[in-house]
């Protein structure tokens, strides 16, 4: 199947076929999954300043920060045809500053490299986080709908800022198609916020609330991406995996153990358990199980051709797998 | 659990669970609809509410015949200081109504930040009152119901009884845009249920809600409940619209009004066909 996928992706993006794809977080797991379909018919240059261990042979691996001048070593050294940008730091314990100058500034260097050495083709992952979970949003969020994700949750500002760099350059550089990608929650063997909620011994829910939520498997966004890189594609998209369910849906096909808790006990025990470091999930991130974040995903099935190949249940198990 | 339907059958008849099984719902493969609608509570809160309707109230309705199959707009008068007359058009929707529906109606935002209550209104069918939702359902071709007198309408003292508040321009522009027929529905036997004879605004105001009514039988004992006045639902005749969606309010308010007419002459015309308030 993502043969098939990767065929298709073949006919625009590559228009001389000689140019290679750069992948910022190559050594994630969505980045190795990404280098994974695409290296056998593509050159494939990662960057990442973590060693990538189980490196297929014809990926070439430059070990640098991207905060670093000699990211633009990549860019002097020979074509791009596309820039994936799955690069962004989401680690709750680091500082703001260190957030800002990983997730921000770096980001704002590789724009201008992207610019300047006029890449055709730029792919951003950003977040349906970023609209936020809010009790008077529409049940399905639309790429056009403001992104106060960081109203009550300040430590996702900056992929908010991310993501609005990106739509400046998309307006700025109609030479480069800017695609940005705003995925609902990724389930897998990934380390996010999400599949780490699933994999707790016992999952604490809110008592009285069980919002609908929108999960995603790791593969079908490897496949987003994959569909962003054709040529002619640009613009935002919303990206859903299967149909909507209620979150202890979600948790019974988890087959863990829930535990319902009061609003106000859970906010003042996860605070708690926060500052002694007992527990990586800030409180505003309890709004999740609170209130609703999905979103309308309708423009990437018409206009990406996106379509999940996971079943819900497939996606939820998936966070149980080992990692590769 | 089949005890509780083995009862629900026995009080509201083989025709209940019949209807059931022909209302039209689009369930995914988790049971619910995107909206977080599940057929399994829906059924108990209609079952209540079909008590209610049958025996309580023992709701006469007229016109079900003119209530399209796709989608549509459920416009009414509102009264009776608790929506009972919400809940009542949803259970003559699906015991009277042909073929039998679930309604839509659209709730206040502050609901969804109280446990229970949100995850209550959320599994029967209601959504947050937000243009884009009520767009969705319809383009789903959902019935919603809309209150266009808001709080104004529910919260009227007993001498206001019957006059339709202002009206709200909201609807229209919706049906306007995505071309759905506007049912107009008059409630009658609300007005009596609890009676107000005044609205504290100043109280109001200051406990951040939307009407503070005084209702001197709240005082007796029993009186807490509402009087079981006999309601009559009367469904118009359809009504379409046409033109520009986003037009100037002054165009708007002549459609509006036309329909806030309907609306008032029948519900008119009901009160004066009715010999009591009981029966």
């Amino acid at each position: 199947m993502t043969i098939a996928n990767g065929k298709r992706t073949r006919q625009a993006a590559v228009r001389d076929g000689d140019g290679a794809v750069v992948i910022t977080g190559i050594c994630g797991r969505l980045g190795k999954g990404v280098a994974r379909v695409l290296h056998r018919e593509r050159k494939v240059i990662g960057v990442d300043r973590r060693p990538f261990l189980d490196k297929p042979k014809d990926i070439e691996h430059r070990q640098v920060d991207v905060r670093r001048k000699k990211l633009k070593d990549v860019f002097r050294a020979g074509k791009i045809d596309a820039v994936v940008h799955l690069g962004v730091m989401h680690d709750p314990r680091a500082s703001a500053a260190e957030h800002h100058s990983w997730n921000v500034a770096a980001f704002v260097k590789l724009l201008e490299y992207v610019a300047q050495f006029q890449v055709p083709k730029l792919v951003v992952l950003s977040s349906a986080n970023v609209y936020g979970p809010q009790p008077d949003n529409p049940q399905f969020l639309t790429e056009e709908s403001p992104l106060l994700g960081g109203a009550a949750f300040s430590e996702i500002r900056d992929l908010i800022e991310v993501d609005m760099l990106a739509q400046s350059f998309f307006w700025k550089h109609p030479e480069t198609e800017t695609v940005i990608l705003r995925p609902v929650h990724i389930l897998g063997a990934v380390r996010n916020a999400a599949s780490n909620y699933l994999r707790l011994d016992t999952v604490p829910t809110l008592l009285g609330f069980d919002p609908m939520v929108q999960v995603i498997h790791e593969s079908d966004v490897v496949r987003a991406i994959q569909l962003a890189l054709n040529g002619g594609v640009r613009g935002i998209f919303n990206v859903a995996g299967p149909d909507p369910l209620p979150l202890s849906r979600v948790i019974k096909i988890g087959g863990r153990p829930h535990l319902p808790v009061p609003y106000s006990i859970a906010k003042m025990f996860l605070h708690r358990m926060w500052s002694l470091r007992l527990s990586d999930f800030p409180v505003p991130e309890l709004d999740h199980i609170r209130y609703v974040c999905m979103v309308d995903d309708a423009r990437a099935r018409e206009v990406l051709g996106f379509a999940p190949s996971m079943s819900v249940d497939e996606t939820v198990r998936s966070v149980n797998a080992d990692r590769w | 659990m089949s005890s509780v339907d083995d009862w629900m059958t026995s009080l509201l008849g083989e025709e209940f669970n019949d209807r059931l099984a022909r209302v039209p719902v689009n369930v995914g493969e988790a049971g619910v609809d995107p909206f977080g609608l599940d057929p399994q509570w829906a059924k108990y809160a209609l079952a209540s509410t079909a008590f209610l309707h049958r025996y309580y109230f023992r709701t006469e309705v007229y016109g079900a015949e003119n209530v399209p199959s796709g989608r549509v707009l459920l416009i009414a008068n509102h009264s009776g200081q608790v929506p009972i007359d919400g809940a009542l058009i949803g259970a003559s929707m699906f015991m009277d109504v042909e073929p039998p529906r679930f309604i839509r109606a659209m709730i206040e935002k502050w609901t969804q930040t109280l446990p229970f209550v949100s995850l209550l209104f959320t599994r029967v069918g209601q959504v947050v009152g937000v243009p884009e939702n009520a767009q969705r359902l319809l383009e789903r071709e959902e019935a919603l119901l809309v209150f266009p007198e808001g709080a104004r309408g529910i919260a009227k003292t007993f001498d206001r009884r019957y006059q339709l508040a202002e009206f709200g321009l909201g609807f229209m522009r919706l049906a306007i845009q995505t071309n759905t027929p506007i049912v107009p529905i008059a409630v009658i036997g609300g007005e009596e249920q609890y009676v107000s004879v005044a609205n504290l605004g100043g109280l109001a105001k200051m406990l951040n809600m939307p009407a503070f009514p005084v209702i001197p039988q709240l005082l007796l004992p029993g009186g807490q409940l509402p009087l079981p006045t006999k309601y009559r639902i009367t469904f118009g005749e359809p009504m379409h619209f046409q033109g520009d969606p986003d037009d100037d309010d002054a165009v708007m308010e002549e459609k509006v009004w036309l329909v806030r007419q309907t609306v008032q002459s029948m519900v008119n015309r009901g009160v004066k066909a009715r010999k009591h308030v009981f029966w």
